[in-house]
């Protein structure tokens, strides 16, 4: 929000304003003010709830060590989020890949292709996914009926549901920082590695992999990070029985009005990403691979 | 015999993309150990010919030979030849050891003789205290360097070079053509080389092939074609000219006259001259012209005129004479030797000998109807 408000203000051609400054200032500002009060106040008071119910302290903290529902539920959560970026980004890796050496005319429908499921809803397409892969849904009918199995295969109400729903969700988040940084790579270079006597697979491996590293490092902490806040998938796809941290907070605040232990987990939560970031902002310069800047 | 020296040939090679011919017919013939130069404008098909030699484009038709055997569909990492990109096209996450070290590990070659071959090659282009940094990390002519060991390192068969100069400044170019040159003596390895630079090219090659709009139009050694241009883009891209158009009179004892703007002039013709009545285009570079100011100077041909306009670089003097007679000419004449005081409107006099000019052949235009 605030990116947009600043290029604007420098892409301007004259403002009446007395000096540059000001006027991104004045810009900035009712983003600004939208931010403090819609994101930064809630974010506050989420953390200082946190500490203060059902008494001041630290005591729902110390639940994340002694309580074993909760660390039932935070390995469930990682292990999904590693299983599904991990699959992401092989997958996204693929699609970036294709659409990088696709002719121009190809790659914009290739691009239709990644950008159109971001425009449906996540509900609509998490239902889509019970209908294919429901005990009596698309895919197991059609393998029963062909005579390749005879009871229906799981494939829903688990953990693998949810990684397929998210999965999908996930692809476009991962192939874009991935288209951007393959295109960023000199294909001359790739030339010049087969024509030193690198076979296709060895210049792959050597060359363009390499090149396009801080294009898979964005590409996991985006879908990772994204994927730790999940809702609506598994909730849906998960059938109640595989509990991941977003739908455990929401069932603790609006079912069993635990304030104190939701907000903890929230806050942990938060905490977590910036951490990650601030790891990641080490390695890789943040800014470029958001396609800032 | 003739068969044993030959390296690399490329055999009536057309490439097209659409409609356009990239490459258009052209037949080279380069022989083991030759620094041979593709020259021509931007867009004339040099790196096209490069790229399909090298195994990076598919020929629309034709072929490519090495030492007789057709190598057109053989993909470039069975070729063995090295190439120096324009740009480089260096690994930049690697460093500058790895990207020399690249072709022998690709090979699988042991360890110790990666180590001992690169810094060999590294020694050989004198960039040895820089083997740990990376290509950002060198300046323009020591990343050209660098591009010139990667491709040396594993004894290709030829080496292939696309404009390797072009994006350094004028006076480290100038260094980096000797360097070469004597690189080329040292390693005794046939070098092909892309350049658009007609002063890089006469200096360095051996022999010379002229491209124009995906064709060759004239392909020898230097002094040959810079002293008998067979067309007229051959004159004018390779220096200076000077053309005059006339019609053939008649030939005795190796000379032809020929009228142009109502004069008779006078041409030295090795073969059968052409025939009385026929169109001819004279080339004549400025070089070669006497220029004096008062009587017509005693040479076969002599044109007078009037001085339009006219510069001075130290070594000589650059006039342009307009003629009514053949129109605008320039001519220089070395700066100490100049017997006329140049100053505009002055009327002179130019001369030249009958083999001092050449006949060359007007060249197709690509957009005439054929
Ligand atoms: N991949 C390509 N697709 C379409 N046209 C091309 C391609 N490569 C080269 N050309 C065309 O072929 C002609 C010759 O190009 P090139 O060999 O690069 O010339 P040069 O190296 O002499 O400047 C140019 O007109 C160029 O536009
Ligand atoms: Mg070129």
């Amino acid at each position: 929000m605030t990116a947009v408000a600043a290029t604007g203000a420098h892409s301007g051609r004259r403002f009446f304003f007395a000096n540059e400054r000001t006027a991104y200032w004045l810009m900035v500002a009712p983003a600004a003010v939208l931010m403090a009060a819609f994101y930064f106040y809630p974010l506050v008071e989420v953390l200082w709830i946190s500490v203060t119910e059902p008494k001041p302290g630290l005591d729902n903290y110390a639940l994340l060590f002694t309580s074993a529902s909760i660390r039932r539920t935070i390995v469930t959560t990682l292990r999904i989020c590693t299983i599904t970026t991990a699959v992401t980004i092989v997958l996204g890796y693929v699609v970036a890949y294709v659409l990088v050496h696709a002719s121009p005319r190809a790659q914009r429908w290739l691009f239709l292709g990644v950008l159109v499921p971001l425009w449906i809803s996540v509900l609509v397409r998490a239902f889509a996914w019970v209908t294919l892969l429901a005990r009596e849904g698309l895919i197991n009918t059609t393998l029963r009926d062909a005579g390749i199995i005879e009871q229906p295969l799981a494939l829903i109400w688990n953990e693998f549901g949810i990684v397929i729903g998210m999965v999908h969700y996930m692809i476009p988040y991962a192939v874009l920082p991935l288209y951007a940084s393959m295109r960023d790579i000199d294909a001359r270079t790739v030339s010049a590695a087969r024509g030193l006597g690198g076979s296709r697979f060895y210049t792959f491996r050597r060359v363009f992999l390499p090149q396009s590293l801080p294009g898979i490092i964005g590409a996991t902490v985006l879908v990772f990070i994204f994927s730790l806040g999940f809702f609506v998938t598994p909730a849906i796809l998960g059938g109640g029985k595989t509990l991941m941290i977003a739908e455990y907070i929401s069932l603790q605040i609006l079912d069993l009005l635990r304030w104190g232990l939701g907000t903890m987990l929230a806050s942990t939560l938060v905490i977590f990403i910036f951490v990650l970031l601030a790891a990641l902002a080490k390695v890789v310069d943040l800014k470029r691979l958001f396609g800032a800047g | 015999m003739s068969e044993l020296r030959q390296s690399v040939v490329v055999q009536r090679m057309v490439k097209r993309y659409g409609r356009v011919a990239a490459v258009d017919d052209v037949t080279l013939e380069i022989e083991r150990g030759e620094f041979v130069t593709l020259l021509g404008p931007s867009g004339s098909g040099k790196t096209t010919i490069l790229m399909a030699i090298a195994g990076f484009v598919q020929p629309t038709s034709g072929d490519i030979l090495l030492d007789g055997r057709a190598i057109t569909r053989l993909p470039p990492e069975r070729r063995n030849f090295g190439m120096v990109f324009q740009g480089y096209a260096l690994f930049p996450h690697m460093t500058v050891f790895e990207n020399v070290a690249f072709a022998l590990r690709a090979r699988g070659r042991p360890g110790e003789e990666v180590q001992r071959k690169v810094v060999e090659a590294l020694d050989l282009v004198q960039l040895s205290p820089y083997a740990q940094r990376l290509p950002r990390q060198l300046s323009g002519g020591q990343q050209q360097r660098v591009a010139l060991a990667r491709a040396l390192v594993f004894t290709p068969h030829l080496l292939l070079l696309d404009e390797p100069l072009s994006a350094l400044d004028k006076k480290l170019r100038a260094d980096l053509q000797l360097e070469l040159k004597a690189l080329h003596e040292r390693v005794g390895l046939t070098f092909l080389y892309v350049t658009h630079d007609q002063d890089e090219a006469l200096s360095m090659s051996d022999r010379v092939a002229i491209l124009r709009e995906g064709k060759l139009v004239q392909f020898g050694r230097p002094r040959e074609l810079y002293e008998r241009p067979a067309t007229r883009f051959v004159a004018d891209f390779l220096g200076k000219s000077n053309f005059i158009a006339g019609t053939a009179q008649g030939g005795d004892g190796g000379t032809l006259a020929y009228s142009a703007g109502g004069l008779t002039l006078r041409q030295a013709v090795a073969g059968a001259p052409p025939a009385p009545g026929a169109p001819i285009l004279v080339a004549l570079r400025p070089e070669k012209i006497a220029v004096v100011a008062d009587t017509p100077p005693d040479t076969a041909n002599a044109v007078a005129g009037r001085i339009a306009q006219w510069s001075y670089s130290g070594t000589h003097f650059q006039l342009l004479v307009d003629t009514p007679a053949v129109g605008r000419m320039i001519a220089t004449v070395p700066a100490w030797r100049c017997r006329i005081e140049p100053a505009t409107g002055a009327t002179v006099h130019l001369g030249w000998d009958p083999d001092a000019t050449v006949i060359v052949a007007e060249d197709a235009s690509a957009d005439s109807p054929h």
